[in-house]
């Protein structure tokens, strides 16, 4: 029981508690399926991109690019099918934003593991490259006409219930947010590929001495997180029929967020796949509900910062009184 | 491991008398490679300049504790990494199992079953105990999918040769020392070791601890033919736990052979190539002075309980007791990082208030703390500037710009004083061996002259010679009318050094001791006594 209440998946799943019955008994209208509904809408293109942010922290890494790898790879979809295959199904445009997010995603992998270079400058580096990138030599207008197949998929549903007021519409992108969660769990616990990334984030000498080829887990990671960037770029403009170039970069720091909530150190090696779906949680409901009780938009990034603060601050604070002394006599 | 001492013998003696004793000369040899597990023929290594290794002639008989000894810098921790593949050598040959190795990599050292259990012990701070025991294994049979039971079995099975009982679930984080040293043995062992070295495994873990790790590597040895090296600066530990001795000095085996040829004297002799006597510190303080440092009441929850002491200019006090007495909280609790809820401290019979490090140096009190490998150096940095760092502000010109005469000054002084082994104080703290690493901490400390010091466990990792020297230097500073409290386990350094010893059971000074009055078998008595 202690160990359940010192964990930090309990310690924000309670926040989500607290934070549902504060917005919810103030506006019972945010229990309505309705509600629920477009908030798991919402939650779809965060939850993919915070499997792969999940990944690289857990790594000890950071990657910021990936905003700029998910437009790059919705763009580039977009304007494939539209040149060459107007009428292509919806699974093609996925496959090309996932290779093409892969392919960039290799870049970040190239010169992090061959020159061994801080993740953090590298994908600051590459983010405004591929961003620059694409506005410049690929095209910096909205597409607006998006492939009828794209179309159709927004408005697709797989559960349909009839409402007072219009239906109630479960869309199908939470089914690819269901499998990336899925996939990355299993990587994670049941494949030595994710132990070695728990092990590299635990201490890199560590595991190159026990022989796990530092290399090539590097290479999978910013690879794997490109590939994911791209599904989530590509379902983004799914959902809003447009391929916009200058979307979704700029919500980075929302989707680290999330991943830190929900308990990854940024020190590497902790983080669990059920924290950052809980995270992700506390982060949707938080950007888009606060607003339900009267919290004005320009202050929902101070509560968030908030909750990020205490989050975090609460299970150092514990950690210490354990008597796991952080300060270092070096730093007085 | 009579019979090829015998057989030698034998041999040696006809080969001596008539010349055709080949044939027994090569049965000599027969048994011998049987018996031999790694031999070091000629081992030269050099760092830039730095001759670390000058010739090694080293062989390890299977299922033999060995014990290697010699002062800071001579060069142990070299050559057990050349042992383990992880350093090329220069020259010199390496035979194992009867193989020779032209070019040793890390993993052929592992084939060979030879398992290095480094002082960081490589392990994974946030993985279970019983994931980090098996993950190698794991490794090396080519899985790609884990089998949680699996891990737990291997784990299990290796714990239970160790014979101890460690929570598998339970992060590596959360260990002792003691228990991580276990688990790292346990990982070796399922990795089949045939020898397992370890770099000063107890500078770390009480006496306790000490006495469980010894049980185990009999164990080991006993059950499973295990042979150990073993590398430490504590001479009584090593005289209990060795059967075969290895002594080096500048980088060269000077000495080595059966325990039961050598006392404590003679390993001093041999390690430093001069006798030691220490005299005692005779110090009778100045009892119409004020003194320097009066506690009065001092407690901090659960920890610290009713502490009251005073300690003179010029005085050494000595503080022991067993881990978790509250010595290391005391001297935390005086340099204001343990948080006290009652009591009195008064420097120079004026009340301070202490609550962090910064008003402890505000008030002239210095704190050398015990783990000081994690805590207080920049690796990366020279030697000078780790020396300097505390007194930057004294050796600033009237602009503000660093003197760097004065500073080079300040740490050739201190690199001299301290007897730190180095060709070049400008060069990174990191090409320092471990036990000159250390002095540098110490030496940083010292220069800033505090009023008050407080030295937890000052010689731990330094060898008996530069014991001497650092008591000597300790004594001095007090002898400039500097107080000094000096915590510490080691009861010879506490006879020797300190003119009062202050006795701690659970957070309480239990007993005050002169060290005229006591001796060694007393006071150690004392210590453990519940
Ligand atoms: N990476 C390095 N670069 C330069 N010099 C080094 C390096 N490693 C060791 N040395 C030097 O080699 C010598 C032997 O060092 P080593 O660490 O083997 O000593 P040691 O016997 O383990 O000492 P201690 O008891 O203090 O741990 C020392 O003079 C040290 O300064
Ligand atoms: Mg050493």
């Amino acid at each position: 029981m202690k160990r359940l209440l010192s964990r930090n998946e309990t310690l924000v799943a309670i926040t989500i508690i607290g934070l549902i019955l504060l917005i919810g008994l103030n506006n019972p209208s945010f229990f309505s399926l309705g509600n629920i509904f477009t908030l798991l809408r919402t939650s779809v293109v965060t939850g993919i991109l915070a499997m792969g942010v999940l990944i690289v922290i857990v790594s000890g890494g950071i990657d910021v690019s990936f905003t700029a790898i998910a437009v790059f790879g919705l763009y580039v979809a977009v304007k494939l099918m539209k040149a060459y295959m107007p009428d292509a199904p919806i699974w093609v445009g996925f496959v090309i934003a996932s290779v093409v997010g892969l392919g960039l995603g290799l870049i970040n992998a190239f010169f992090i593991a061959q020159f061994r270079l801080p993740t953090l400058i590298v994908t600051l580096g590459t983010l405004s490259m591929f961003q620059g990138f694409l506005l410049f030599a690929i095209g910096n207008e909205i597409i607006r006409a998006v492939p009828p197949s794209m179309k159709s998929f927004a408005r697709a549903a797989i559960v349909r219930i009839p409402m007072t007021r219009g239906t109630a519409n479960l869309h199908p992108a939470i089914l690819i947010t269901i499998a990336a969660i899925i996939v990355t769990w299993l990587l994670l616990n049941y494949t030595m590929l994710g132990r070695g990334i728990y092990a590299l984030g635990g201490s890199r000498e560590a595991a190159e001495r026990a022989g796990f080829n530092v290399t090539r887990i590097q290479y999978f990671i910013y690879g794997f997180v490109g590939l994911l960037s791209g599904i989530a770029g590509m379902t983004f403009g799914s959902l809003a029929r447009q391929a916009n170039p200058q979307d979704i970069v700029g919500t980075e720091l929302n989707v680290i967020a999330a991943v830190v909530l929900g308990g990854a150190q940024l020190t590497g090696g902790y983080g669990t796949v059920l924290g950052t779906v809980l995270g992700v949680i506390l982060v949707v409901i938080a950007n888009s509900s606060l607003i339900l009780i009267g919290v004005p938009t320009v202050w929902q990034r101070v509560v968030i910062g908030l909750i990020i603060l205490v989050g975090t601050g609460i299970p150092a604070i514990q950690a210490r009184r354990k008597g796991k002394r952080t300060v270092g006599l070096a730093d007085i | 491991m009579a019979k090829p001492c015998v057989g030698y013998l034998f041999s040696y003696e006809i080969f001596s008398k008539n010349h055709q004793s080949t044939y027994l000369r090569s049965e000599w040899e027969f048994i011998s490679m049987a018996d031999e597990l790694l031999r070091l023929n000629g081992i030269y290594k050099s760092f830039a300049g730095v001759r670390a290794l000058q010739g090694v002639d080293l062989t390890i008989e299977r299922g033999k504790i060995n014990c290697l000894v010699g002062e800071n810098g001579c060069g142990k921790s070299t050559l057990i990494k050349i042992i383990a593949g992880v350093y090329k050598r220069d020259a010199g040959e390496i035979i194992i199992n009867g193989k020779e190795y032209e070019d040793l990599h890390p993993i052929d050292a592992i084939r060979e079953g030879i398992q290095v259990i480094y002082q960081d012990f490589s392990l994974f701070p946030n993985l279970t105990v019983a994931e980090n025991i098996a993950l190698n294994e794991e490794l090396a049979n080519g899985r790609r999918l884990v089998s949680w039971r699996n891990v737990n079995r291997i784990a299990k099975d290796a714990l239970a040769k160790v014979e101890v009982d460690i929570p598998l679930k339970a992060r590596v984080e959360e260990m002792s020392v003691a228990n991580k040293q276990l688990i790292a043995i346990a990982k070796a062992l399922r990795q089949n070791a045939q020898l397992i070295i370890m770099d000063e495994p107890t500078s770390a873990l009480t006496e306790r601890e000490v006495s469980t790790l010894f049980s185990v590597i009999r164990r080991l040895q006993k059950q499973h033919g295990i042979a150990f090296l073993f590398v430490s600066h504590k001479l009584n530990e090593v005289l209990e736990i060795s059967e075969k001795m290895i002594v080096m000095r500048n980088g060269r085996v000077v000495s080595s052979g059966d325990r039961s040829e050598y006392d404590n004297a003679r390993l001093i002799f041999e390690m430093t190539g001069r006798r030691i006597t220490e005299k005692s510190y005779d110090f009778t303080p100045d009892l119409n002075q004020p003194p320097l440092l009066r506690v009065e009441g001092l407690s901090a929850e659960k920890v610290l309980n009713d502490i009251q002491f005073e300690l003179r200019r010029g005085e050494i006090v000595g503080v022991t007791g067993l881990l978790g007495s509250g010595r290391t909280q005391l001297a935390l609790a005086l340099f204001g990082m343990l948080p006290t809820d009652n009591g009195r401290v008064y420097i120079d019979e004026e009340e301070v208030v202490i609550t962090s490090p910064q008003d402890a140096i505000q008030h002239g009190i210095g704190y050398v703390p015990e783990d000081r490998l994690t805590e207080g150096l920049f690796l990366e940095q020279s030697i000078s500037n780790n020396v300097v760092v505390r007194i930057i502000d004294r050796l600033r010109n009237s602009m503000g710009l660093l003197q760097t005469r004065q500073v080079k000054e300040q740490a050739n002084y201190w690199v001299e004083a301290l007897s730190i082994k180095t060709s070049d104080p400008e060069l990174p703290v990191k090409t320092l061996s471990g036990g000159n690493q250390q002095r540098v901490v110490l030496a940083k400390w010292l220069a800033s002259k505090p009023r008050l010091m407080i030295l937890n466990g000052p010689t731990v990792g330094v060898d008996v010679g530069s014991k001497e020297e650092l008591h000597e230097m300790i004594k001095h500073l007090a002898g400039e009318g500097m107080g000094i409290l000096l915590i510490s386990d080691d009861i010879p350094e506490l006879l020797q050094t300190c003119n009062r010893i202050l006795l701690m059971r659970r957070g309480h000074i239990s007993e005050e001791i002169l060290p005229k009055e006591t001796n060694e078998n007393e006071l150690s008595a004392k210590l453990i006594e519940e």
